[in-house]
């Protein structure tokens, strides 16, 4: 209101042969200030969209030459009509070295894609499309298997992986951050608050390969020797190691939320006779769920999305069990150790790009409703509305 | 009497309770930082500092990975400190709060900060790399190789964009707590609004600034997702020299040592030792920036 009145007094100055000494001068170099500063705040947003587009644009020849098979199979069933999809065919450019996964040779993976002629070829540059087809129709079958002389790309043995580890986190992580964010907001002393709340504020700044070498070299081998399992990196040792990762978030969101609620609250409650506990888990910690529930919705978004963890912790192998003991492959462990050998252009590299997408717009919603539908909600609860 | 007491027997516990979970939580800080460190100070000297990988990485130094993680954070700073710094500067000084434009901001830069950081490499790679390099070697150079591949330059630049809302958010917390009364002085003695922000509001907080600036290169030296496929290299002979080149990194190089090398039992030491001055760099980097941000905090309260 006032800044649009401002910019009309402005404008209408500039025009008018009189000088009132009331109003300011229009100045260029405020004006733009302002146009440059707004202009940059705006690179947020774009940065989102961009990130968006560039992320979908990538995966989307998948469901172009998905269309395009579903047609030449009414038209022909032979798998020889490769050649005609356009989209792809830059490949031939560039000869692919694909070795097998999870591991990365003394050549680095510069020299991959520039040496044509050195490196093992488990697959010739012609299969990536060879099995255009049938890669896109295993898409939502178990087996991962992307190469090979028929590649697979199941992504469901990733999707129900992924799911696992983040279940095992958030059952470690969640009660355990909750409940001390509880005693920090409701039952420690300001000394004890001192030293609690920097301590897990420092294991946010914890590099997550490092938690991931420390489960990868000590906590897998501990949890072995309690728990009794056979393969040493599974999908239990992988979850506890993110659920590390996931504490501090759902620790500061929820210490936020339980300080947010009013100190009348508190008092009412110790004024009609309730002790310290009563109030803090019958009063503070319901007044308080929305904003927990936003924390509990962020920590699975961090571990969704982890992937050095994954990487180095959950032993990489995609099984569709539900034993936690298992090895498991997460969906961002995969984009992980594969993008970088993989040829640009491939169908493997649009799926990978897929699964990129899929990752974006889980945590994307994720923290939409974290976002909106806590917030009104606390709100709400919060005035007594 | 015994109801009140069984009241505070349970009251005890619950408490109790309460408190050992966040024992537990400090526990495991300790537990991790003290095996770290056990395992690797016995290799830190300044010669492991100092030079070279050698013998296929299993003897020698980290020298390249240290002079990498700089330079990433560097380039990095140059480009997330401004444009953070300025986006804060709309948020606080120019946006009102309830309109529409200000909360989209607000809601991209808390996506940005929780976007997975494997998703920024990935645009790193579809973005800097397949659409800006090879448009720009298509421009400048006809076609030849030179950007259109993962570097340094756009390892930093991905970098930057995940570090953007760190910079946003601890700028933002650090021009609110330059009081309204010095806004208010500078505007009476006919300052623009332009000359306060950069004479009054933006001094007044360049602690908040410095802050946002080492969380950020914190994050950034201890982030590898972002950087996997669009710069870093397990092992590159010489320094990066040019923007273009590749360029070793501590997390990525304690990554591969761990999981990719063929004999991990011999290079245990090293990965310790990795580790171990990588947690202490984002350990120091964090360290600092929370003392700073306590004594923000205790000036705005005061």
């Amino acid at each position: 209101m006032t800044k649009k009145s401002k910019k009309k007094k402005e404008s209408g100055n500039q025009n008018s042969d009189l000088i009132d000494i009331t109003r300011k001068k229009f100045r260029w170099s405020d004006y733009l200030a302002e146009k440059i500063i707004k202009g940059v705040a705006f690179l947020s947003i774009t940065i989102v969209v961009l990130i968006f587009i560039f992320v979908f644009r990538e995966s989307l020849p998948i469901f172009k030459s998905e269309k395009a098979s579903k047609k030449t199979e009414k038209v022909a069933q032979t798998a020889d009509v490769q050649e005609t999809y356009g989209e792809v065919t830059d490949q031939s450019n560039t000869p692919e070295v694909q070795e097998t996964y999870g591991e990365v040779t003394d050549t680095t993976t510069v020299s991959d894609q520039n040496s044509p002629e050195e490196g093992s070829y488990t697959v010739s540059s012609g299969s990536g499309y060879d099995d255009n087809q049938g890669a896109l129709n295993t898409l939502l079958t178990k087996d991962w298997v992307p190469v090979s002389e028929r590649p697979r790309f199941g992504i469901l043995a990733l999707i129900i992986g992924t799911f696992k580890v983040t279940i095992i986190s958030i059952l470690f992580a969640a009660p355990l951050a909750i409940l001390a964010a509880l005693y920090t907001a409701s039952f420690a002393s300001r000394r004890m608050k001192e030293i609690i709340k920097p301590t897990i504020e420092l294991l946010a700044g914890f590099p997550s390969v490092v938690i991931g070498f420390f489960a990868l070299m000590v906590l897998a081998s501990f949890l072995q020797s309690v728990f009794h399992y056979d393969t040493r990196l599974n999908s239990f040792v992988g979850g506890i190691a993110m659920g590390i990762a996931a504490i501090p978030i759902i620790f500061t969101i929820t210490e936020d939320a339980l300080t947010a609620v009013p100190r009348t609250f508190n008092e009412a409650s110790l004024a009609l006779g309730a002790s310290r506990w009563q109030t803090a888990f019958f009063v503070v910690l319901p007044a308080a769920t929305p904003g927990i529930f936003a924390a509990v919705l962020l920590g699975i978004g961090r571990v969704f999305g982890e992937t050095m963890i994954a990487l180095m912790a959950t032993g990489n192998a995609a099984q569709m069990g539900l034993n936690p003991f298992e090895s498991v492959r997460t969906l961002a462990a995969t984009i992980g150790a594969e993008m970088a050998e993989v040829v640009f252009g491939d169908t493997h590299y649009n799926v990978l790009f897929l699964i990129g997408s899929l990752l974006f717009i889980f945590t994307f919603i994720l923290n939409a409703i974290a976002e909106f539908y806590v917030k009104g909600k606390l709100m709400k609860r919060i005035q007594g509305k | 009497m015994i109801k009140s007491f069984k009241k505070n027997i349970k009251g005890i516990l619950i408490e109790g309770l309460t408190l050992s979970s966040a024992l537990v939580i400090i526990a495991i800080i300790v537990v991790m930082i003290t095996v770290i460190v056990i395992g690797g100070k016995e290799q830190i000297s300044w010669e492991f500092l100092t030079s070279f990988p050698e013998d296929g990485m299993t003897k020698g130094g980290i020298f390249p990975a240290i002079y990498g993680t700089a330079l990433l954070v560097i380039i990095m700073s140059v480009a997330a400190v401004p444009f953070g710094t300025i986006t804060a500067i709309y948020l606080t000084e120019y946006a009102n709060e309830n309109a529409i434009i200000a909360k989209v901001i607000r809601f991209a830069v808390r996506t940005l900060a929780v976007i997975p950081s494997i998703i920024y490499g990935l645009f790193g790679l579809g973005f800097f790399i397949k659409f800006v390099g090879t448009e720009m070697d298509n421009a400048f150079l006809g076609g030849q190789l030179k950007w259109g591949q993962p570097n340094i330059l756009w390892a930093s630049l991905t970098m930057a964009l995940l570090t953007l809302p760190v910079v946003i958010v601890s700028v933002e917390e650090a021009l609110k707590t330059v009081p309204k009364d010095l806004r208010a002085a500078s505007l009476a003695l006919g300052a623009t609004k332009w000359q306060t922000i950069w004479k009054v509001v933006l001094p007044g907080s360049v602690s908040g600034i410095m802050t946002g600036t080492i969380l950020a290169v914190s994050r950034g030296a201890g982030e590898v997702a972002p950087i996997l496929f669009t710069g870093v290299a397990y092992y590159v002979a010489t320094l990066p020299s040019s923007l273009s080149d590749q360029f070793m990194v501590l997390g990525y190089h304690i990554y591969v040592m761990t999981t990719q090398s063929a004999n991990v039992d011999k290079t245990l030491p090293i990965q310790f030792g990795t580790t171990l001055v990588l947690l202490a760099l984002t350990f120091i980097l964090n360290i600092s920036a929370i003392i700073m941000r306590y004594r923000i905090r205790q000036k705005k309260s005061n």
